[in-house]
Formats: C-alpha cells, sequence, structure tokens
C-alpha cells in the first residue's frame, strides 16, 4: 500500500534560498560599503594632497614693496604627479586680481576665512578638484590677500576606484559563492537525520513494528515519539487481531473434527452407494475446512511467535523424520512414496513449532499437486553454510512466470483450479524462513517435472 | 626613397599661414594625395627623413607634409591659433606637456605606447622617443696638457685656476632665448646647488651666450670657445669634425631631454596620425627598453651611465618653471649670475 502524500515545499530549498537571499543582500551591501569607503578614502587622500600643494604654494609667496614675491616650489607640482597622471591647473589672485596661472580657474566663491575649501566641478570640459585656500600678508600697514586656487583632474582617483570596485565585486562574489557553499552543507546536514529515519523505517521489514530507538535531534523527537507510540497501538491491534483469527479457527476446528468423526461412524453405516457419495464429499468438505483453519491458526502463530522469536536449539533431523512419519498416512492414502533423505546432522536457532508449520505446509502442497504414484523427498542437508530442507516432488510444478508472488497472502496459482486451498502455505513458509534469517527458495526440478521447494535456516 | 621627395621648398612666410612663424615645410610621398598627414616639429627634416621614407614605404597612398618651427611657435600654432596638424614633434618637453595638461591633445593608446617605459610617457597624451643628454663640449686645443674635467666641480676648479685663459671663451645659452636652454638650466638648477656656482664662475669669465646647440659646436670647433656648458650630446656626435672636441656626459649628473610626440586635439586625420606615432616609437625604441641610435644618430652608450643619469620628468612639475613669476625670478637670479657688470 503505497498512499499518495501531499507536499508542499521543501525544507532544503526553503533554508537555501532564505541563505542565499541573506547572501546575497549582505554581499551587495558589502560591494557598496566597500565602495563608498573607498570613494571616501579617495577623494580624502586627494584633498589632502591638494591642501599640502597649496599650503606650499602659499607659503613661498611674500609682498615686498606692495608687489607679490612668489617662488612656485617645484614640489608642489609635481607632489600632484606623483601618485597619478593627473592634469594640473592653477590660479593665484593677490588682492582679488589675478595675477599668474590659468585665468579662466575660478575660485571658490564664498570665503569662510579659514581653512580650505574644496569643490568638484567641470573645467575645460573635464571633472576636476579644486581648492581654493587663502593668506593674509601685509603690505605697507595695510592687510593683503593671497588666494590660491588648484585643481586636479579625478583620473587617478577613477582608476584607483575602478580598481577597488573590481576588488569589492570580486570580494562580494567570492563571499556569497561561500555562503552559497556553506548554505548547501548547512541545508544537507540539517536535513540528514530526517533522510536517516526515513530510510530506516522505510528500510524495515512489514511486520517490523518495533519503536525507533536511534538518536535524533531533539527537534524531531516530538514526530519520532509520536511514531513510536503510533507503531506500538498498530501493533497491539494486529496481534489482538491475530490472536482473534487463531481463537477463531481454533473454535471452528475442533467442532469440525467432531463432525468429521460422527460423518465417518455415518459412512460406515450407510450403504445406498448415493448417500455414501454425499457422505464422502462430505468429509472432504470438513477436512478443507478444518486445513484452511488450520493454516489460518498457522499464519497468526507466525505473526505471533515471530514478534518474540524464541532462542533454542532445533534438531532439523529429528524434526524432518517426524513430520514425515505424520504426514505418511496422508500420502499413502493417494499411494504417494515420503522418503527422507539425510545427507547431514543440520541444527538452527530458533521455534521448532513454526519451523514443523513451514515444513508441514510445503509437504502438504507437495502431497497436493502430486500425482498418484509417484515419489516425494525430502532431503536435509548442509549447503554453502547453511541448512537446507528441500522437497522434491513429481507433480504438476510451479507456473512458469510469477513465481515470487505465490508467496503472497492468498497467492494462488493459474494452474491449481481443480485443487482446493486458501494460498497461505507458502506465506507461512516464507515469513518462517525470514523470521529466522533464512529464506524460501521456490522452482522447478531441473530434471523432470515437479516442484522443488527449499527452507533455507542458519546453522548454528 | 628619393623619388618619394617631391618637393623640398624652403619658405618664409609668416603673413600666409597666421602668425606662427615656419622656418621649412616640405612634402613626402605622392602630390595631391587624399591622405595627408600633417606633422608640425622642431626637428630638423635631415633627421627625420628616414623615418619617414621608412612610414611611406608601407604607406605609398599617404603623403606627409612636414613643417619645421621652433618650439614656441609650435606651441602658439596647437594652443592659440589652433592649427589643424595631426602629430607634433617638439623637444621642448615642458611646452609639450602643458599642451597635454591643457587639454589641447588627443588622447591615443596602442601596444607602442604602452610599451614604453614609465618614464617616457605621460598620461595617454604624451610619447617620448629620444633619449638627449645635455653635455660639456671641450675643445681639444684649449684642454691639451690640462686634465679632463669629470665633474662640474671639476670644471669650475680649472676655470678658476686659468682665469686668463678661458676669458671670453665659455659659451652656454642664452635663457632668455633659449627654451631649451631654459629647460636645461632649470632642471640643472633642481638638481644641485653646483649650477649656480658654475654659472657664477662663468659669468665672472666673461661668458658668451647662444642661441642654439649648433652654434656653440661650431665655435668650440673653430677654437673661438673652449668650452660650451648644456650642449645637446647628439648634435655634437652626429658632426663631421669630432676630432677637434671632447663631449664629456658630466659623471655628477647628466640632464636628458627627451623629444615627445603627440596628437592635437583638432588633428583631421586622427586615423593616419595614430600609426604614425606608432611608427615613430616601433622605430625609436627597436631594442627594448632603450632608444634606438637611428634617430639623432646617438652614438653615445648612456645605459652605462645611467647612474648619473638624470632624465626630465613629465609631468605637471615641468609647468612650474613656465610660470610667469617662476621664470620671471629664475632668469634674475640667472642674468646677476651671468652679466656680472
Ligand atoms: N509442490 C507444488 N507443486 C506445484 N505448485 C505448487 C506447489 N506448492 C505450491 N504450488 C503453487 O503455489 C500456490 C500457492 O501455494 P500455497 O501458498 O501453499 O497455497 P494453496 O496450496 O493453498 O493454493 C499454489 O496455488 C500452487 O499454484
Amino acid at each position: 500500500m503505497s498512499g499518495t502524500v501531499h507536499s508542499r515545499g521543501s525544507i532544503r530549498r526553503r533554508l537555501m534560498v532564505q541563505l542565499l537571499l541573506g547572501a546575497a543582500v549582505l554581499a551587495i551591501a558589502l560591494f557598496f560599503i566597500v565602495q563608498s569607503l573607498a570613494r571616501q578614502l579617495a577623494e580624502e587622500s586627494q584633498d589632502h594632497i591638494l591642501a599640502a600643494a597649496a599650503s606650499a604654494i602659499l607659503d613661498a609667496a611674500s609682498v615686498r614693496q606692495g608687489e607679490l614675491q612668489l617662488d612656485l616650489p617645484y614640489s608642489a607640482f609635481s607632489m600632484l604627479g606623483n601618485l597619478s597622471n593627473d592634469r594640473v591647473f592653477y590660479a593665484i589672485h593677490f588682492d582679488d586680481t589675478f595675477v599668474t596661472g590659468y585665468d579662466d580657474l575660478p575660485l571658490a566663491l564664498e570665503s569662510n576665512n579659514f581653512g580650505p575649501r574644496f569643490v568638484t566641478r567641470l573645467f575645460r570640459s573635464e571633472e576636476v578638484r579644486i581648492i581654493t585656500a587663502e593668506r593674509r600678508l601685509a603690505s605697507a600697514g595695510k592687510p593683503v590677500t593671497v588666494e590660491v586656487a588648484l585643481a586636479q583632474t579625478r583620473d587617478g582617483q577613477r582608476d584607483q576606484l575602478n580598481w577597488i570596485s573590481q576588488t569589492a565585486a570580486t570580494l562580494g562574489a567570492g563571499f556569497f559563492v561561500s555562503v552559497a557553499v556553506l548554505a548547501f552543507l548547512a541545508a544537507r546536514s540539517s536535513i540528514s537525520p530526517l533522510l536517516r529515519l526515513t530510510e530506516s523505517v522505510g528500510r524495515r521489514g512489514p511486520q517490523d513494528l518495533r519503536p525507533v530507538a536511534a538518536p535524533v535531534p531533539s527537534e524531531m523527537a516530538p514526530l519520532v515519539a509520536a511514531l513510536n507510540r503510533f507503531m506500538d497501538r498498530l501493533k497491539t491491534s494486529l496481534s489482538r487481531s491475530e490472536e482473534f483469527i487463531a481463537d477463531a479457527a481454533h473454535r471452528v476446528r475442533t467442532p469440525l473434527a467432531t463432525v468429521r468423526t460422527q460423518a465417518e461412524i455415518t459412512y460406515r453405516r450407510v450403504e445406498k452407494e448415493e448417500n455414501r457419495t454425499s457422505i464422502r464429499e462430505m468429509i472432504r468438505a470438513i477436512d478443507e475446512s478444518s486445513r484452511a483453519a488450520g493454516q489460518m491458526l498457522d499464519h497468526a502463530m507466525v505473526t505471533l511467535r515471530t514478534d518474540h522469536l524464541e532462542q533454542a536449539v532445533v534438531d532439523l533431523n529429528t524434526l524432518s523424520a517426524e513430520m514425515v512419519d505424520r504426514l505418511r498416512p496422508m500420502a499413502e492414502l493417494r499411494d504417494i512414496d515420503l522418503v527422507l533423505n539425510v545427507l547431514n546432522k543440520v541444527a538452527t536457532v530458533g521455534d521448532a513449532i513454526l519451523i514443523q508449520g513451514a515444513l508441514r505446509n510445503i509437504l502438504d502442497n507437495a502431497i497436493k499437486y502430486s500425482s498418484t504414484d509417484s515419489t516425494i523427498t525430502l532431503s536435509v542437508s548442509q549447503n554453502a553454510g547453511w541448512a537446507q530442507l528441500k522437497t522434491n516432488d513429481q507433480g504438476i510444478g510451479f507456473p512458469e512466470n510469477g513465481v515470487e508472488a505465490l508467496k503472497n497472502r492468498y497467492a494462488r496459482g493459474a494452474n491449481v483450479e481443480g485443487v482446493v486451498g486458501s494460498g497461505l502455505g507458502l506465506t507461512i513458509a516464507d515469513e518462517v524462513a525470514r523470521a529466522h534469517g533464512g529464506s524460501l527458495n521456490i522452482a522447478n526440478n531441473t530434471e523432470g517435472p515437479g516442484a522443488c521447494v527449499t527452507l533455507s535456516f542458519p546453522l548454528c | 626613397m628619393r623619388h618619394l621627395i617631391l618637393s623640398l621648398v624652403l619658405i618664409l612666410y609668416p603673413f600666409t599661414s597666421g602668425a606662427f612663424e615656419i622656418e621649412e615645410q616640405v612634402l613626402f610621398g605622392p602630390e595631391n594625395s587624399a591622405r595627408m598627414i600633417r606633422v608640425i616639429s622642431t626637428g630638423d627634416v635631415r633627421v627625420f627623413e628616414p623615418m619617414i621614407t621608412g612610414f611611406l614605404a608601407e604607406n605609398t597612398d599617404v603623403a606627409v607634409d612636414y613643417t619645421v618651427v621652433s618650439s614656441s611657435e609650435l606651441m602658439k600654432a596647437i594652443s592659440q591659433e589652433e592649427a589643424s596638424f595631426d602629430v607634433a614633434i617638439s623637444s621642448a618637453m615642458d611646452l609639450q606637456t602643458k599642451l597635454a595638461n591643457d587639454g589641447f591633445t588627443a588622447p591615443y593608446s596602442s601596444q607602442a605606447t604602452e610599451a614604453l617605459p614609465e618614464w617616457a610617457r605621460w598620461r595617454q597624451d604624451l610619447f617620448a622617443f629620444t633619449q638627449e643628454p645635455a653635455t660639456i663640449v671641450l675643445s681639444k686645443e684649449a684642454f691639451a696638457g690640462l686634465p679632463l674635467p669629470q665633474t662640474r666641480q671639476d670644471l669650475i676648479s680649472i676655470l678658476r685656476q686659468h682665469p686668463d685663459k678661458f676669458r671670453g671663451k665659455i659659451g652656454t645659452y642664452d635663457l632668455r632665448q633659449s627654451g631649451l636652454g631654459y629647460l636645461f638650466a632649470t632642471q640643472d638648477s633642481r638638481t644641485s646647488e653646483v649650477y649656480w656656482r658654475l654659472t657664477e664662475v662663468m659669468g665672472a669669465l666673461d661668458a658668451q651666450l647662444y642661441c642654439c646647440s649648433s652654434d656653440m659646436i661650431n665655435d668650440v670647433s673653430t677654437g673661438k670657445l673652449a668650452v660650451a656648458y648644456n650642449v645637446l650630446g647628439n648634435y655634437a656626435l652626429s658632426r663631421a669634425d669630432t676630432d677637434r672636441f671632447i663631449v664629456l656626459l658630466p659623471s655628477d649628473f647628466t640632464t636628458v631631454m627627451m623629444r615627445t610626440v603627440l596628437i592635437p586635439r583638432n588633428a583631421q586625420n586622427k586615423e593616419l596620425a595614430e600609426p604614425f606615432v606608432d611608427y615613430l616609437l616601433q622605430v625609436a625604441w627597436n631594442n627594448a627598453g632603450q632608444p634606438s641610435k637611428q634617430l639623432y644618430n646617438s652614438i653615445m652608450t648612456l645605459a652605462q651611465k645611467e647612474d648619473s643619469l638624470r632624465r626630465i620628468r613629465l609631468g605637471p612639475g615641468l609647468l612650474i618653471f613656465l610660470d610667469t613669476y617662476k621664470k620671471r625670478s629664475f632668469l634674475t637670479a640667472w642674468e646677476n649670475a651671468i652679466l656680472q657688470e
């Protein structure tokens, strides 16, 4: 039974998306922060150099007899040209009149009387940073002002910014990629206990309803606790229903036995042929019913007993011999020779009653599906580390296809329409074998007609 | 190769093409070619002819109009009159730098320009293609029997010891006339104080002032001068009469000027100017890192003197000495030293 599960979203995907979105936002923020810091720094450093150059120029100015003396220092300009290949413009005003430099270079308008003023604007169709600084001097008892405007293009700054932007972009991308990898790993590792639980539950056999014992993360504990409680309830209700079936089968079987005995007695008394025939029919039907009831009982037993499998040493040779003795009368009714062939002495650990049930059902089938006057051989042997009980008959054999499906509950072959049966025999044998850690193998004889059914148990 | 030179005209026509003064104009390549590169240059035709014919051999449908002007006229042509030239070649590093700084150039970048060493390029505007040291040229005759000076200090001592011998026989640039002389002098003064001492010594010995290297060398050759200070070594060594004088690279420091090429902003044939510049740079820098001897035929191996070389640095620093105030005060100081009347 595989019910459809409605799934919406994925924890892993949601986790990844959230982490990646966060990382992207952080990476972009990082990029812009680095860039704006860099721009600020670059602007500041350009301003510092301009200020140093301007004050060097002003320091070189003096007044002699009302005339401006100006010995422009070489260093003022070379320092502007040292760090970058920027173009430089200057204008010097003395007493509010232009004296030297570039007469079209404007001074910053408002004077604040202290400190240099900076402005960024277009000059000769290129963006320049202009500093305007002034110095007060005295000439003939009255104050005069020397003002210098010094401008520098911003190519160097632009190059530097481009470089930093590129670095910042690489940094951001690298940050994003590493977070993406981490996010992937984190999502995977946080989802992995869930996957482990799924796998361990999925791997279980159909009868395995033990509680989950492996430790799980605390977030999953309620889920697992609920699952365990659920499985416990399921197990209880399963065993209750098996108990009910066993009880029912048992209650049916006992009165059936009585009815059969009575029918046999009546059969012997009755003389009329037609009455005898119908009583024979009756006995046969009673046999079928009691066998079916027996099988149901067997099956319920298997379910119940495999839960807490008994761990006793089972002598398979003795067990086989007893079973063959028990069934031989039934075989002889159909003139079938039941032969026990002991090749090795073998034993296994487990529940003898269950193993008996398995073997009885297999031999029962062999007798049922064999024609009269044939031989059934049960071989007990040791083979490749397994104890094997192999039953060969000379009957109709298994159908060609879908042999494995015959192990399912109530599954019957297509070739056995005339023969009565419940479809439980192979199921019981299979479940018993698996409960003991062994297996049931069904096939046809390689030589000649007939089936070959092998029960394997681990050796002890 | 000769046939490529179709006309060689020596014209002086200051009135026809505006205010800048042309010294010589030559057309190379096919006449009436639709593809013409206009080159304005301070370099002699003779020096550039092999390079230009080489270029034309690879570009047969192109003509080159080569105009020779002085460096200040070149500056004027490009910056004030905005005459349309495609390539400008000049030895005045300061003026070329100013053109580039003031935005009169078109930036250009190619494999050839990127291959230049750091010091041979400014931005993507200015490209150096020669290295020309400022040398001291000594007359062999005058120095017969005297120890040869190796440094400026040596020279000062010798001049002081023999004032009579050298009086009136020392030549140097007249900085008021010669841009190159001014460039060399300002760079010398930046490098060492010894420049001023030497200038004073020369002034005391009644130094003769010249406009150009060639005149100075001529006078050394004829014996009119015993010492010529800050002469272009390449000029001196490319002469036929090198046996008459000694070309000295001062070992305290040797100022090195570089000729530079640029593409003016209003060049009309940039697509022709660019391969021309590439070609010029390739010819000049054909062996890794050192300009070739093909141009200016330098037989001086500068590499051996690497320690004492002071290459003039391209960049805004050069603008300082072009400033009117700076220039005025520098020239005043120089005049005081050299014209000790
Ligand atoms: N010895 C056998 N020979 C031929 N067919 C067999 C044999 N044993 C079992 N089968 C086939 O396997 C089917 C399932 O067997 P089983 O589970 O014992 O149910 P049932 O015998 O009651 O039908 C049978 O219906 C039959 O087709």
